[in-house]
């Protein structure tokens, strides 16, 4: 009787809240994401052949894999603009290891090392000196691919070991590859560590108010420098999946990445102002933008076209709300 | 008498989604006259203010300016007809000139399409010395002192031919001495044949300046009158229809033994040699002007202050305080001046914000238990009588009292031994005042200590069993409750030279 009467005083959840739910960017992703599928499957007669599918998502599962950290790094008000250096670093020190003869798990490891300590520079200048994420990353940015250059100069990395080739290129099983699939792992990691955890939670409270965050005792900077070693360790794995893939290393690998990435992040809703966004809308961009380059490129579209068409992609995509909820207003003026 | 208003509202309404922030509202301006708007939090007050400055178009009503009615679509509009606000706290830039502030968005121009700088220099020191601010307009603004920034301000929104001017609470950041200021600056303007709205919190700035009153309640027009012909008691009872007991309502507690002692604590810049106790079940008071360090002290104690040096203790052991995260560990929590900026993340819900401190306590697994968090929330909202339509409403759609009693939750949720309460009633109504000042009594009752920093002296003899005088980074008094006299307090806090 008592907690009755308290729920209907203040119930615990709002009572719209299912109706919001519906109208939720991801729900408008996933129309797109829809109406390109059909528009795709109806252009070219290859696109709906599963192996061909298999194919295209090698485009996007190495970038995906960045993008899910740093939609949290986004979310939390910094940003990480070095990481296609760090893939090139990483790389670079991946052919140095596998020129000395260094098994496959070394190799691995030392990409994954190589990526989180890239990582843990950005976010100990960042939060030591208190510089600005994109100022610090901008800088990084050179000097890790700087290094690169130095180390490797013009020349180009194909000694791996044998076998080191799976992870760019091998099927787990039938037409799911390596990639896909730890892109899906991944994926549910860090559903799972943003939406479920505290680790989450404080994200999204640093990313709204960082200094409310620190009064309520939460330790900002030593999450905002988890957040960017986790970002540069993705980017580790990202670079040991890239250099699989190609089977060598040059220092210009994956060069221009940074932008794609954060594409991603923000057409998949996050704000790039920090403090809301979600790991699912972020996925759903990836699958769209995926979708999109393969259509194209089934159709002959030659890569300037398609630079051309993501751009404007993007701003169409996320200016929309925007401008419906401007028609609306000038409708309800009207009446 | 009504037919000399300059300017009128009559019957306008304003809706949002699910709220009727303004119902047929009607308030009239006299030129030469000052008329103060009162209400309570959620009034209607700041929903009026952009109506009047063309921020928001009414639902319904007209709007009467000097005889005709007038339709205001973007703020432009009505500052053209010399309508003009100063808000509490005012938009400045701080690395433009101070000449530049005042003409920001109508600079004057020669006929090359180049700024004329010298009409403007010109003219900013004209209006500068007609509101008594003489200062150099060339100056940049950064280098001025908040009561000067503040007249800045106000010269910009004279800047304009003004007929309406709109005071939205300007006396808030203020101090004692800024307030006078303003005072004298309310009558200028005045006798210049201006209509003012003055809108306040403060009684007795309503008896000081207003000649008539307006009174709102709830988003509804209540009355309106002759401020000569009301006492405060009247308009208490029209704000809030029922009339509020003024005597503070502190309890009588058993004082038990020390609980927090602090021993030298001194700041390279701020503060030096503060040492204080503090008892179980006691209310420690603090005042001191703006700038006299109580706040930086306060920081100090929950350890967002690097450059402290001196000892803390908690029951007679010594505790390092270098983060709030110790500062909570040690059972000390502080509720901020600065609510919006480090009190409360506003776009998160209620429920996340009670929880924020202690998550990793309500953990389960990796995974964050959301019905434990809701039932804090539930538990410590409800003591508080937060109002909301859901503990998952966001903090943003609550009104500042109730903003506060979130950030009041959170910290009691930690079951802390002493609160910090920094002006806890800056900025909120008288009726969510005498709540917090109930449950101040109710917390030192369930044993809890609380210091309370605060610049209202009413407030601090009201509450306080003890009460510090801070000035300039020095402890300059300790009173007892029985020996404090607002005079004394008040000579202590300003060096012994007693203002106005």
């Amino acid at each position: 009787m008592d907690t009755i009467i308290k729920k209907t005083a203040t119930p615990d959840v709002l009572l719209t809240s299912k109706l919001q739910k519906l109208f939720r960017w991801e729900t408008f992703l996933i129309l797109i994401v829809m109406f390109v599928f059909v528009m795709n499957s109806y252009l070219s007669p290859y696109f709906l052949d599963p192996w061909n599918l298999s194919d295209a998502t090698f485009n996007f599962t190495e970038k995906a894999l960045i993008a899910l950290p740093m939609a949290m790094l986004i979310i939390a008000k910094e940003i990480d603009i070095s990481v296609a250096a760090i893939i090139s670093l990483s790389s670079t020190f991946m052919g140095l290891v596998a020129q000395m003869g260094a098994p496959i798990y070394m190799v691995v490891l030392v990409g994954v090392f190589v990526g989180a300590v890239c990582g843990l520079v950005n976010g100990l200048l960042v939060t030591r000196f208190k510089i600005p994420s994109i100022v610090v990353t901008i800088g990084t940015m050179s000097l890790f691919r700087g290094i690169s250059y130095i180390l490797l100069g013009d020349q180009v990395v194909r000694d791996y070991p044998d076998g080191f080739e799976f992870f760019g290129q091998g099927y787990v099983y039938w037409v799911f590859s390596f990639e896909l699939v730890l892109f899906a792992f991944f994926a549910l990691v860090f559903y799972w560590l943003l939406h479920r955890t505290t680790f989450g939670r404080y994200t999204y409270a640093i990313g709204n108010n960082p200094d409310a965050s620190y009064f309520s005792g939460i330790k900002v900077d030593k999450h905002r420098l988890i957040l960017f070693t986790l970002v540069g360790a993705m980017s580790g794995v990202a670079a040991v999946l890239l250099t699989s893939r190609l089977g060598s290393t040059r220092p210009s690998i994956a060069m221009g990445w940074e932008l794609s990435i954060i594409t991603m992040v923000v057409l998949g809703g996050v704000s790039i102002l920090g403090g809301s966004g979600t790991i699912a809308g972020v996925v759903l961009a990836v699958i769209l933008m995926g979708l999109v380059t393969f259509g194209m490129g089934l159709l002959n579209i030659p890569g300037i076209v398609m630079t051309i068409i993501v751009g404007v992609m993007l701003i169409t995509v996320v200016s929309l709300p925007v401008l419906i909820t401007m028609y609306k207003c000038k409708k309800a003026k009207v009446l | 008498m009504k037919n000399n208003a300059i300017f009128s509202l009559k019957k306008v309404s304003k809706v949002f989604p699910g709220v009727k922030a303004l119902d047929a509202v009607d308030l009239h301006l006299y030129p030469g006259q000052v008329t103060a708007l009162i209400g309570e939090n959620g009034a209607g007050k700041s929903t009026l203010v952009k109506t009047m400055t063309g921020i928001y178009q009414p639902d319904g009503g007209e709007i009467i300016f000097n005889g005709k009615p007038v339709q205001f679509h973007s703020p432009h509009d009505s500052h053209a007809l010399g309508i003009t606000a100063i808000h509490q706290e005012t938009v400045l830039f701080d690395d433009l000139t101070v000449a530049e502030n005042i003409f920001l968005g109508n600079y004057p121009m020669t006929k090359y399409f180049s700024i004329d700088w010298s009409t403007m220099v010109t003219r900013s020191q004209e209006i500068l010395s007609s509101i008594n601010a003489p200062m150099n307009p060339n100056q940049i603004l950064r280098e001025l002192s908040i009561g000067q920034k503040h007249m800045v301000g106000i010269a910009r929104a004279l800047s304009v031919d003004a007929k309406v001017v709109i005071l939205d609470e300007p006396t808030a950041a203020l101090s004692h001495h800024e307030i006078h200021e303003l005072y004298e600056l309310v009558n200028t303007l005045k006798k210049q044949g201006k209509a003012i709205l003055f809108i306040t919190h403060k009684f007795d700035e309503i008896f000081a300046l207003a000649d008539r009153y307006t009174v709102f309640r709830d988003g509804r027009y209540v009355g309106e009158g002759f401020v000569k012909d009301v006492n405060e008691a009247q308009l208490v009872e029209m704000m809030v229809a029922r009339s509020i007991d003024e005597t503070y309502p502190k309890k009588d507690v058993n004082i038990g033994e020390t609980l927090l002692e602090v021993v030298n604590l001194c700041h390279t810049t701020e503060f030096a040699n503060i040492s204080f106790s503090l008892k179980k079940g006691e209310i420690l008071g603090i005042y001191g002007l703006v700038g006299s360090g109580r706040t930086e002290v306060m920081q100090a104690l929950f350890g967002t202050s690097e450059q402290v040096t001196g000892t803390v203790k908690m029951e007679g052991k010594e505790v390092t305080i270098h983060s709030p995260k110790e500062a909570i560990d040690n059972g000390i929590v502080y509720v901020p001046e600065e609510r919006q900026k480090q009190g409360i993340v506003l776009e998160l819900p209620i429920y996340q914000n009670v929880s924020l401190p202690q998550i990793e306590r309500l953990t389960k697994n990796g995974q964050v238990d959301q019905e434990g968090e809701m039932t804090l929330a539930r538990q410590y909202c409800e003591r508080l009588q937060v109002k909301a339509s859901s503990w998952n409403e966001k903090v943003m759609n609550l009104s500042g009292g109730n903003q506060q009693k979130v950030v009041i939750a959170k910290w009691l949720a930690t079951n802390p031994k002493v609160i910090i309460l920094d002006e806890p009633t800056k900025g909120i109504d008288i009726g969510s005042k005498s709540a917090v000042h109930a449950f101040m009594s109710e917390l030192v009752d369930s044993g809890l200590s609380v210091i309370m920093v605060s610049s209202e002296l009413p407030e601090i003899l009201g509450m306080s069993d003890r009460i510090l005088v801070m000035n300039e980074g020095l402890i300059v008094g300790e009173l007892s409750r029985a020996d404090a006299t607002p005079e004394k307090v008040v000579s202590l806090a300003t060096g012994g030279i007693v203002v106005c």
